[in-house]
């Protein structure tokens, strides 16, 4: 068994910068500080490949089985004999998979912010943050134990609370915070429901125990069943739900939108690449529980996942703010990958959909935070996050253009490029599975090509606004990460991810089948066509579109109204019949049972206080009074 | 002759003079009077112990003693008692009990 305790360097490098920079950062040059924090970065990321090449190809041998190392751990918290959390780090296939994917993309990030958040008062805080949050998602991804992984799930939130209400001057940030924050720790309540249920009748928190196939979590399906379903599935649905508030799904989705307030590269590294995979990698974690044990649950996370992706690809084609629309096919493509791992099976080829779930996770990441580091590039350079304030933007910002287009067609799944294959694969694996998921799959496939091509044309083609001062191109050390992530968008398709992240461990032979990739290339090529057709050139046809469906325009224009429904909800109904009840409780009954005693404890201080008047002859009525009393009392009484 | 007047007697007069004088000192406002008053008191304790100690114990003295330590006492107290006042008066211009009622809460 190869030696891996060094990567429990790889997160705690982070931790060590937050704190030099969050310490000292005041003192320094702002480019020291973000060079400090992009060069522990760039440690971890030398790290975490060393791992990845050491895990994947060198420390293996031909044709086994990927096992999953514990490769550190330590008894955090000792509190009965059966009871103990541990600390540590885990190395298997995702987790490593992951240690890249998280790297990579906060080294880009890194990178790029030096150069975004040039000239910002608070630039060391934002390195220091992001730090704080690489540290947090690093330990979330190693989480040896579902305890673990839960202490790091809050931190990540609380990470994400920072840097979205970043620009905390602003109140549409603060108050965008306030709601990433609150939406997912409600959701992280059932998360920790599902936790203490799954802990509960399994006896353990660890990984390993759990999702051994025969061990104690996978033995117990003949649990007591609740309203049709076991316990243990109802506390793998509980974990989901906790795990659907981190990743946007639906109904837990309304953060996302508004978390865009946060500065670009922060939208580019916690929404898009890292912190809402969480939640699918959270299944992936614990998926061959979900698989052996409990495919109601499956059930339950394949719908979600396609019901969210179609309902986020819906609201993405009518929106003008990039970072909203950039938000929304990121909720569309998580969709996808829930529902991936919601129609996979366990084992072998059956495991199509958790491997296809972990590539589509893997290439997401490179082309949604370059769409996103490109979308700052573009609204660095315009100074306005609108799709109507820009237009012909292909002549001035020519690297951007080209790596963002690069994007495009990636998402859009045009071969030969990696989104094609990863989301292929999932297609391939609805189809096996649920012909009617399949379906929906396949048109979301269709308007997410769309919808992209359509926020494309509208940034670099069209006529040219008109602008204050000539937008100019990025500076090298913004367009670099760019390119960087170009080359992984395009590449990342070729790698044999069939061999090296299963469901079990064990490679398996996967073909494209041709019947669902070419309907799938076409599909995608459809929906780029009537986007030319429809934005290339400003036209009169998509406003016609809008007019001619007036009430599905305006209902997707306002993302169906969710925002609304949570206000109601939220307003009306549960701080008019519950909150102020129970404040009222609290106000009157609970601080007037205390300030009724403290009141008669200054009642009865002040009668005494009465006998204390100074007035000789009171003093000495109580004295004479007092001895005929006593007198009484031992004379007649005792 | 003495011999037949009962102890009681003598006990209800001193029992009398002590309730007249505790009386005295609680209501009086001049301070020389509540002054009498105590001297009252202690005058009816005399009378107490000399009653009993000639109806009880004839052949012996002590309470004889220790009334005079009682009057010696009492005779030093007014003593003191009368420094007070005309500290009292040199600070209040009045003897009236209820202007010296400052030390209290």
């Amino acid at each position: 068994m190869a030696d891996y305790t060094y990567t429990l360097l790889i997160p705690l490098i982070p931790l060590f910068v937050f704190v030099l920079l969050g310490l000292t950062g005041h003192k320094m040059k702002p480019v020291v500080s973000g060079l400090i924090g992009t060069s522990g970065l760039g440690i971890s990321a030398i790290l975490a490949y060393a791992t990845a090449f050491k895990y994947f190809w060198t420390g293996h041998a031909a044709g086994t089985a990927y096992t999953s190392i514990k490769a550190f751990e330590v008894s955090w918290l000792h509190l009965t004999d059966k009871l103990t959390i541990h600390l540590g780090v885990l190395i298997d296939p995702i987790s490593v998979m992951m240690l890249v994917v998280i790297t990579t993309v906060s080294l880009m990030v890194h990178i790029y912010s030096i150069g975004y958040m040039k000239g910002d008062p608070g630039f060391y805080r934002f390195f220091s943050f992001l730090s704080l949050f690489s540290f947090s998602m690093l330990g979330l991804i190693l989480a040896t134990n579902i305890f673990q992984m839960y202490i790091f799930w809050e931190l990540v939130g609380v990470s994400s609370f920072l840097l979205i209400g970043y620009y905390y001057e602003k109140p549409s940030a603060v108050a965008a915070s306030k709601k990433a924050f609150i939406v997912t720790r409600f959701a992280d309540l059932g998360f920790l429901i599902g936790i203490l249920m799954l802990s509960f009748n399994t006896g353990t928190f660890d990984f390993q125990t759990l999702t051994d196939p025969h061990g104690p979590a996978i033995a117990t399906i003949g649990g007591a069943a609740f309203m049709g379903m076991s316990v243990l599935t109802w506390s793998l649905i509980f974990i989901f739900v906790g795990g659907a508030g981190k990743s946007a799904m639906f109904p837990f989705h309304i953060w996302l939108p508004d978390a865009m307030e946060g500065p670009t590269p922060v939208s580019a590294l916690i929404h898009a690449a890292t912190m809402v995979v969480a939640g699918v990698y959270l299944v992936a974690r614990l998926f061959p529980v979900y698989a052996l044990a409990a495919p109601d649950a499956l059930h339950v996370i394949a719908w979600v996942g396609g019901f969210s992706s179609v309902f986020a690809a819906v609201i993405a084609c009518t929106q003008t703010d990039i970072k909203r629309v950039l938000a929304f096919s990121t909720m569309s493509q998580i969709g996808y990958m829930m529902l991936a791992l919601g129609v996979s099976g366990f084992g072998g080829e059956d495991g199509l959909g958790f491997m296809a779930s972990n590539f589509h996770l893997f290439t997401h990441a490179m082309f949604k935070a370059l769409l996103f580091l490109g979308a700052g590039a573009v609204i660095h350079a315009v100074h306005s996050n609108e799709i109507t304030d820009m237009g012909g933007l292909r002549k001035h910002l020519p690297i951007t253009h080209i790596t963002f287009l690069i994007a495009c067609v990636t998402i859009a799944g045009i071969p030969p490029f990696s989104g094609f294959f990863s989301k292929d694969e999932i297609l391939a694996a609805a189809f096996h599975s649920n012909k009617f998921l399949f379906a929906i799959e396949y048109i979301v496939a269709g308007l997410t090509a769309f919808y992209m091509f359509r926020l494309y044309y509208g940034i670099f083609w069209g006529k040219n606004t008109h602008y204050h001062h000539t937008p100019h191109e990025a500076p090298l050390v913004m367009t670099i990460p760019l390119m960087i992530l170009a080359f992984g968008s395009i590449f990342a398709g070729f790698l044999p991810f069939h061999n090296l992240v299963t469901s079990d461990g064990k490679g398996f032979e996967s073909v494209i089948d041709l019947w669902i990739a070419i309907p799938s290339v076409l599909i995608g090529v459809i929906g780029i066509a009537i986007a030319t057709v429809m934005y290339k050139k400003e036209t009169a046809i998509p406003d016609k579109i809008a007019g001619t469906f007036k009430h599905l325009y305006t209902w997707a224009h306002r993302k169906f109204y969710m925002d609304e429904v949570y206000l109601f909800v939220t307003r009306k109904i549960i701080f008019r019949y519950i909150s102020d009840p129970i404040a009222w409780f609290d106000r009157h009954i609970v601080d007037g049972t205390m300030n009724g005693i403290a009141g008669m404890t200054v009642w009865a201080a002040y009668s005494v206080k009465g006998l204390q008047s100074g007035k000789l002859q009171q003093y000495a009525f109580v004295f004479v009074g007092g001895t005929v009393i006593l007198v009484l009392i031992f004379v007649y009484l005792v | 002759m003495i011999q037949n007047i009962p102890l009681s007697y003598y006990l209800v007069i001193s029992t009398l003079m002590f309730f007249i004088g505790i009386y005295g000192f609680l209501t009086r406002r001049n301070l020389i009077t509540m002054l009498m008053s105590v001297e009252l008191i202690l005058n009816s304790v005399n009378i107490n112990f000399v009653a009993f100690n000639r109806y009880l114990y004839p052949q012996q003295l002590e309470g004889h003693f220790f009334m005079l330590i009682v009057i010696a006492v009492a005779a030093a107290e007014a003593a003191v008692a009368i420094a007070i006042i005309i500290n009292i008066y040199r600070n209040f211009k009045s003897i009236d009990v209820e202007n010296v009622d400052e030390m209290k809460y």
